[in-house]
């Protein structure tokens, strides 16, 4: 059975690290419809560039290819799926660990997937060695007061 | 980027101007590294007030910074730190290797 999304987005760019900031503004501009915090907008946008950063450096390395980033809204909570057809990661729970990393002469943290892990509320990832990746993230967007009713309850006070 | 070295104190500040990633990262990388080299400075600073957004590479940026600081004599100091800046400092234990100063200096 499909399920339905409130709304849904589709964007492929090609694998060059000019594209990172653009994929993480593209995003955040779609998840605003949420009405997040800053916070929560700036660890989204983090979360999103740590992923398309890890198919432009390590996935597709110095080669050109196609990322697809899908994102979804689904009453409170965005998804968002990031994959690639590069070369896999040949043992998952290794690349998670914190400050692991296949390219320390890159200067790379190993951080990455920490942070996904810990600026969103889940994070999945899928890899076959040779066809490619997907990460799937999400996070719920805390509910805030409504102006009106923060004025009501202002009046109510008085 | 901009940076200035104060003589007097040896002292070396960077003002970075943009969204810290993976692909700036790469662009002012030289540029630090040729300025800290230059001027052999005993403090380096640098300020975040206008920096609207870091990844990782940020964490990555610094600890080479810090590896080049510590083979001159040289300590490195962060300030202007936005909350989700100091969040992805604190996460990877960087700020054990450096100082977040309160220090606002002017360029």
């Amino acid at each position: 059975m499909k399920e339905f999304f409130e709304n849904e987005m589709k964007l492929e760019f090609v694998s060059k690290a000019n594209n990172e900031a653009f994929a993480r503004a593209a995003v955040a501009a779609f998840a605003a419809q949420l009405d997040p915090t800053v916070e929560e907008l700036a660890d989204i946008k983090t979360a999103v560039s740590e992923a398309v950063t890890n198919c432009i450096i390590h996935a597709y390395e110095s080669k050109q290819g196609i990322i697809k980033v899908i994102a979804r809204l689904k009453e409170d909570e965005i998804i968002i799926e990031i994959s690639d057809n590069g070369k896999g990661i040949e043992n998952i729970n290794l690349a998670k660990e914190p400050l692991f990393t296949t390219k320390p002469n890159l200067e790379r943290s190993g951080m990455g997937f920490t942070i996904m892990e810990s600026f969103m509320d889940s994070m999945d990832v899928e890899s076959i060695v040779g066809l490619g990746t997907k990460v799937t993230m999400s996070k719920k967007i805390q509910p805030k007061p409504e102006e009106d009713e923060k004025d009501f309850l202002l009046v109510a006070k008085e | 980027m901009e940076s200035k070295f104060y003589e007097k104190d040896k002292l070396l500040v960077f003002k970075i101007n943009e969204e810290i990633d993976d692909c700036s990262v790469q662009k002012i990388r030289g540029k630090v590294d040729y300025e800290i080299e230059r001027c052999m400075p005993k403090r380096i600073v640098f300020d975040f007030d206008s920096v609207t957004f870091m990844d990782s590479a940020g964490i990555g940026f610094i600890i080479g910074r810090y590896k080049l600081a510590r083979v001159i004599g040289a300590k490195i100091e962060v300030t202007n730190l936005s909350k989700s800046v100091e969040k992805i400092f604190e996460m990877s234990g960087v700020l054990r290797l450096i100082t977040v100063s309160k220090e606002v200096v002017n360029l």
